[in-house]
């Protein structure tokens, strides 16, 4: 039956419905063998930072694969949603709030703080031709960082404390609480992501971006993408609709931001997690699984996450193993030769000879 | 049907991935009669100095301890992972080791990881001891984890407190790292402390963990204020660029380092002299005289080629307050780790130790897990540490011919 109507089915729709199945399947086989004692807990402690980075790859890939822009600031957006968030969390911690209804909150304010950063980002940005926005981002990036590491914010009986100097700049009372504490950032966020939250959000994900490319909007974002003159000149308003797609692509960043908060009960701004190198590392995701593809990103942002860990059995050669898997994996897939090659002794067209043999 | 053959392996691919990492965890034979101790720390990126002086000390320790036959008869089996000095990937370290088979953490070496990792050994119940992470936030509200450094509230207020009680300034400048915890957490702290304290302050000038390479601006500004005495909590590379170029300034004001200064005859192309007078706080100087000292720094240089810091020597002392726990609560290497756990934390209040790092009282431990010790201030005098106390005359006499044979080889 599914057989037959996924004949029939556009061939876009039958690609989305199999990365849903794709992630569907994984999960319930991973849930099969945590159930069954069956993952180690490496594994089980990865599940939440694949489906984050798997989550922040798709928003980026919606920004460089259809709206054609480079982005070097996806860290920071990531950067924004973790950090609104898990500002939120802590402050609602001791106001009694259901802990769930909390999480949803924080989701939706991590998402939209990214979401509106990237939208003020844009207004200026989007409106030039060339490489700004990669420029821009990637300043964005180490601005929010740096901003970060100086922002002290307390609560007490009297409301909130804000400073830009130090702690000592103002005191707290008894009921005081230092929520953001300057280079120590958040420290003692709920840990409340779960692998489950997370392949929700990612399949949340996948949908708001496939129903955004087949959609009106999304033909005009590629439309803008391929020839530029030739979308205004048909009377497409080129700001509003890159906009559009760069916000979602940052809020998408923001959520995955929000899981990563809620998953370690300590986060800093450093440049290891939110820094430019985190940004290229999920523009590698977003290459490597090819542009434009949203299941590749997601590929490949779960061999590269858990790699290094699988590797620790070889201690300080993993780096160099890494650094080689990484460029094998790149020939791979993009050099001429390499795709030559894969045509010819592909497994697709073994399927297909034998079936026209039969025949 | 091409796309969904493909869509099939790649599906085939990554289940048959994740299995084959699944099952590959608990594959090791487990040694029923050793301990697993597991160890967590940057032994690569830009803090891999500190990770990989903790390991080692830590490795002097274990050997020692295993050569004269372990602990109650049961050796130690040791394993140190990797964490980049990030919060995730030192999660992911520490499932690793718990696969491995650990049954007591030594780590993690720096803050935010041991803060992460901290609140899962927590709901594990798993006994960490931490050599180095600083912070209160790391054993704040857990009672299963200690800590072997003082922490950074500890130093800052010990270091303004000594400066106003040796009268050592009227007009104070601070440069310190606001990207990094441990630097604000001290500058923090020793702000308030000269403020109560009645000190002037003169000149906060911070610098982050991306401009870390010229000072001068900071160092201007400090001087046109007036500042007398330059407190630089920070770690010691950043600190030999500052004495540098305040040398080329000609700018000579006293320096007050803290536990992260210590290295700083270490440096490469650093002249040594220019840290002549620089004082600092530290738990551990590598030419004291001590039996105990003399014999660790002569181990650790002949196997690791170098001398030791700091870190080396609380990682050292963390590992015999682990041993002397164990023999304070009689644990046994068949127990699992939560029974060990719940064993140690209370022994760990009960046990003293002699370490590298402690005064003549040796190393004690609150039921927080703050180690009761306190920072000794020294301050360098011919290339070598010289302690600031009473007996600081003597002490130069002893260690200054020691520096000369040092220098000559």
């Amino acid at each position: 039956m599914k057989n037959f109507s996924l004949k029939n089915m556009k061939k876009t729709t039958k690609n989305h419905f199999i990365t849903y199945a794709m992630v569907i399947i994984v999960f319930a086989v991973v849930q099969f063998m945590v159930s069954g004692g069956m993952m180690s807990s490496l594994m089980q402690g990865l599940l939440v930072p694949l489906c984050t980075y798997s989550i922040v790859a798709v928003g980026l890939n919606l920004c460089v694969g259809y709206l054609g822009e480079l982005s070097l600031g996806h860290a920071g957006f990531m950067c924004v949603g973790a950090f609104s968030s898990a500002f939120f969390t802590r402050y609602m911690e001791d106001s009694g709030m259901n802990p769930n209804l909390r999480f949803l909150l924080a989701l939706i304010i991590g998402t939209l703080a990214a979401a509106i950063f990237g939208c003020l980002i844009g207004i200026p940005v989007l409106r030039l031709r060339g490489d700004y926005l990669a420029i821009v981002t990637l300043a964005f990036g180490e601005i929010i960082k740096n901003v970060i590491n100086v922002m002290y914010v307390g609560k007490d009986s009297s409301g909130l404390h804000i400073s830009i100097n130090d702690n000592a700049s103002f005191t707290l009372d008894d009921t005081g609480d230092m929520i953001i504490d300057g280079a120590m950032g958040i420290t003692g966020t709920p840990r409340q992501s779960t692998f489950l939250i997370g392949i929700l959000i990612l399949l949340v994900s996948l949908f708001v971006v496939f129903n955004l490319v087949n959609s009106r909007s999304g033909r005009a974002v590629m439309a803008i993408r391929d020839n530029r003159i030739a979308a205004e000149s048909v009377g497409i308003n080129i700001t509003k609709y890159k906009l559009m797609a760069f916000s979602i692509s940052a809020a998408i960043a923001g959520a995955g931001g929000v899981l990563y908060a809620h998953n370690l009960s300590t986060l800093t701004a450093l440049p290891a997690n939110f820094g430019y190198n985190m940004s290229i590392m999920i523009l590698v995701f977003v290459v490597l699984g090819g542009i434009g593809s949203f299941r590749g990103s997601i590929i490949a942002a779960v061999i590269l996450t858990m790699l290094p860990e699988v590797l620790r059995g070889l201690a300080d050669y993993r780096m160099l193993i890494y650094a080689i898997v990484l460029i094998a994996m790149m020939l791979f897939n993009w050099a001429p030769k390499a795709i030559e090659w894969r045509q010819r002794f592909s497994v697709k067209k073994l399927f297909h000879k034998q079936a026209k043999g039969v025949q | 049907m091409k796309k969904l053959v493909t869509a099939a392996l790649v599906l085939a691919m990554t289940v048959g991935c994740l299995a084959g990492c699944g099952g590959s965890g608990a594959s090791e034979e487990k040694d029923a009669n050793a301990f697993y101790i597991g160890g967590i720390g940057p032994t690569t990126g830009a803090t891999a100095i500190y990770g990989n002086a903790a390991k080692n000390g830590a490795q002097i320790a274990i050997d020692e301890i295993n050569e004269a036959g372990g602990i109650n008869g049961a050796q130690i089996e040791y394993r140190f992972e990797d964490d980049q000095n990030d919060a995730e990937k030192s999660v992911n370290a520490y499932n690793t080791l718990k696969d491995w088979g650990m049954q007591i953490l030594y780590g993690a070496v720096t803050t935010a990881p041991s803060i992460a990792v901290a609140d899962m050994t927590a709901t594990d119940n798993m006994f960490q001891i931490t050599p180095s992470a600083s912070s209160t936030d790391v054993i704040e509200g857990k009672t299963n984890v200690f800590q072997v450094c003082f922490t950074d509230p500890n130093q800052g207020t010990a270091s303004a407190q000594y400066i106003d009680e040796h009268n050592l300034a009227t007009k104070i400048g601070i440069i310190y790292d606001s990207s990094d915890p441990y630097s604000t957490g001290i500058e923090d702290n020793f702000v308030k402390e000269a403020e109560s304290r009645g000190l002037q302050i003169v000149a906060e000038e911070a610098f982050t963990a991306d401009s870390k390479t010229d000072f001068q601006t900071q160092l201007q500004k400090a001087q046109s204020a007036g500042a007398d005495l330059i407190f630089l909590p920070i770690y010691y590379q950043e600190a030999s660029i500052i004495l540098q170029q305040a040398n080329n300034m000609g700018y000579a004001p006293t320096f007050f380092g803290v536990d992260g200064m210590d290295g700083i005859l270490t440096v490469e192309n650093f002249d040594t002299s220019l840290a002549e007078g620089v004082m600092l706080l530290t738990p551990f100087a590598a030419d004291a005289q001590d039996d105990a000292t003399v014999s660790f720094v002569t181990k650790y240089q002949e196997q690791f080629g170098e001398t030791p810091n700091q870190f080396a020597a609380d990682g050292y002392d963390a590992i015999y307050a682990i041993k002397a726990a164990i023999e304070q609560a009689g644990v046994t290497p068949d127990m699992d780790a939560s029974a060990i756990c719940d064993a140690m934390k209370t022994a760990m209040t009960q046990i003293t130790v002699q370490g590298l790092t402690g005064d003549e009282g040796g190393l004690k431990w609150s039921e927080t897990g703050e180690v009761n010790k306190s920072p000794k201030a020294v301050v360098i005098q011919n290339g070598v540490y010289v302690g600031m106390d009473s007996d600081a005359s003597a002490a130069t006499e002893a260690a200054a011919p020691e520096a000369d044979t040092a220098a000559q080889q």
